[in-house]
């Protein structure tokens, strides 16, 4: 596709989606309804979180312990 | 969207609701323009502002004041769009009428403008937002960027391919712009 392309393309774009116009804003206040979410399901404490990726690294430095004994004091000097 | 003082994005981050509505306050008619603009849909972009609100909210302990809340909130309501176009629910509730724009060239009829705007609609998500945020709403490409977290170049790399992509589509329905 070369520049000419492009550019084409870009207008038919913008004349089949015009962009949104000013400021628009919700015709409702969406405050109440936020509240109303954060009711339901009360953020997590801020402290500590556990992921799987947690999980999966967990596992993974388990392996590699079990596997390659030898690394073990090379892990505890960069701890 | 403004700037506020730094007590409040503090008071925030430790889950004072009264500072996080100061900054919904503040925030979400910008963040509501901002979702109007990537999915044209007002009633799905007030669902999903909720949606952003809860999960600022959610991840307020991630925030990091002297970065700013503008862009963190912007970036998370990209997210909340992205995934609201992943889902199966985004294909019934695209806008049916496609209002026709002052100055529009004359070749072009409605059909085609339909047909591209369907065609824009079949685009993978990823794609679809930064070419409406940087082709469309012609937003500074630093800003579409930020939203998306990635790099300049990337935008301007998914707005590329998500042309190539809509021109051949369009190609295949014999239309040849």
């Amino acid at each position: 596709m070369n520049e000419h392309h492009e550019n084409r393309i870009k207008q038919l774009l913008q004349q089949a989606m015009p962009p949104v116009e000013g400021d628009p804003e919700p015709s409702r206040d969406p405050w109440p309804a936020v509240l109303r979410r954060i009711d339901a399901q009360p953020a997590k404490p801020a402290g500590v979180s556990w992921s799987l990726f947690d999980s999966a690294l967990l596992a993974g430095l388990v392996a590699l312990v079990a596997l390659f004994p030898a690394s073990i004091p090379v892990f505890l000097y960069y701890l | 969207m403004q700037n506020e003082p730094s007590s409040v994005l503090n008071q925030f981050r430790n889950g004072d609701v009264d500072a996080f509505e100061t900054l919904f306050r503040q925030h979400q008619r910008a963040v509501y323009g901002w979702i109007l603009r990537i999915l044209r849909n007002p009633a799905v972009a007030e669902d999903l502002t909720v949606e952003t609100f809860w999960r600022i909210y959610q991840a307020r302990a991630r925030f990091q004041p002297e970065c700013g809340f503008e862009g963190w909130a912007r970036r998370i309501a990209t997210r909340a769009a992205f995934d609201f176009l992943r889902s199966a629910r985004a294909e019934s509730e695209l806008p049916e009428e496609i209002p026709v724009p002052a100055g529009t060239d004359p070749a072009v009829t409605d059909e085609i403008r339909r047909k591209t705007a369907l065609a824009f609609g079949r685009l993978p998500p990823k794609l679809r937002i930064a070419a409406i945020l940087a082709v469309v709403e012609e937003r500074p490409q630093k800003e579409v960027a930020q939203a998306l977290g990635i790099s300049g170049a990337a935008v301007k790399l998914r707005v590329f391919r998500a042309l190539r992509l809509l021109r051949k589509d369009l190609a295949s329905q014999g239309i040849r712009p």
